[in-house]
């Protein structure tokens, strides 16, 4: 204790105003003790908005659920209208794209800076492949007039031989014009999922963008690497939601 | 403060604050899983099992998301307070599932 009498009074009462101040890295926040405090702080809260997520999306589950067990000839039929291949391709491009995004936060945390970038970029591509698919399963709903509304067709329930490409796999019996009607939820709880979660994906890709321009300017390779990282989570998350909704929209009813 | 508890304590900071960066390996089979399983739950589709095609293609993706989230989202070698919220979370929602299907299951089931 004997510097901390030869140096001058000052130097102690600043000491003591700023609390304990000590070094710290330059992206450290400053009422954080460590930067390992400040990352799972941060990796706490993202966390919890996940959860959030998780209710928000657990309600039109639960939905879907319900209406199912309630109106189930409907929801089997109804679901024979979607298209496995496209299902199957979109969810193959979506695990892959969690993995580039696997791989960009491994990136960051390695300090790769081209690597970073190819990651980002082909998890964006990805991305973008996932709602192209999408878009052509939307047109195909479109075009048969399966979007609930004024517009709304029962025709290939009630008639299932008018729709042949589904008639010849499925050979679906006529629905009554009473459970018939209820096609109109599944449709209605089809678009409410696959649209949610591709405003999921739309706003991802944006920040993806935002993050490649990041990138390019040398952010996250730093040793900073929360940011790429959280993002991360929220993508996996989104794909998380896709590996339910595609057995559930999908599958399920194929032999029913 | 005793000498054992304080080394507890250490072994606790030291073990929640590394940070553990997971390796491409782990990665690259976890991918590789999750693309089998995909192949697998669409043949199981194929296969008339009566109710348990829901219950196998609801099995296999219950599979895949606990991949995705132990190691893509790092759960694995996270903290034990990102552990706990991501319990915490799982446990809130089945009870909220079960206790709004508990409900609609014994009031006029089908009725409305």
């Amino acid at each position: 204790m004997s510097d901390s009498q030869v140096v001058s009074n000052q130097v102690v009462v600043h000491g003591a105003a700023e609390g304990a101040h000590h070094e710290h890295l330059p992206y450290q926040r400053h009422h954080f003790e460590t930067y390992a405090q400040q990352s799972d702080a941060t990796n706490f809260a993202m966390w919890l908005f996940l959860i959030t997520e998780v209710m928000f999306f657990g309600g039109l589950f639960t939905a879907y659920l319900i209406m199912r067990n309630w109106y189930y000839p409907a929801f089997v039929e109804a679901s024979h209208q979607l298209n496995i291949f496209w299902g199957t391709a979109n969810t193959a491009v979506l695990i892959t794209s969690s993995f580039t995004m696997a791989m960009a936060v491994w990136s960051a945390e390695m300090k790769k800076k081209g690597t970073l970038l190819l990651c980002l970029t082909i998890t964006f591509i990805l991305g973008l492949v996932f709602l192209g698919i999408k878009t052509i399963e939307y047109g195909e709903k479109i075009e048969k007039h399966h979007v609930p509304g004024f517009h709304y067709s029962m025709q290939s329930f009630l008639n299932p031989q008018s729709d042949p490409e589904v008639y010849k796999e499925y050979k679906d019996k006529p629905l009554s014009y009473d459970m018939a009607r209820h096609t109109e939820l599944y449709f209605f709880l089809y678009f409410a999922m696959t649209g949610m979660h591709a405003l999921h994906m739309i706003i991802g890709i944006g920040i993806l963008v935002f993050m490649i321009f990041r990138a390019r300017a040398g952010a996250y390779t730093t040793g900073h690497v929360t940011f790429v990282e959280n993002f991360g989570l929220y993508w996996h998350f989104v794909d998380i939601i896709w590996i339910y909704l595609f057995p559930l929209l999908y599958l399920i009813s194929r032999h029913q | 403060m005793s000498p054992l508890h304080d080394k507890n304590f250490e072994s606790i900071e030291q073990h929640e604050h590394h940070h553990h960066i997971v390796s491409p390996r782990i990665y690259l089979t976890i991918v590789c899983i999750l693309l089998a399983m995909t192949g697998l739950t669409v043949a199981a589709s194929y296969v008339e099992m009566y109710v348990f095609n829901a219950v196998v293609a609801l099995a296999i993706a219950a599979f895949k998301m606990i991949l995705v989230v132990l190691f893509f989202m790092h759960v694995k070698y996270s903290t034990k307070l990102t552990k706990l919220t991501v319990g915490a979370g799982v446990f809130t929602f089945l009870i909220l599932v079960g206790m709004t299907l508990s409900d609609y299951w014994t009031r006029a089931w089908g009725r409305w």
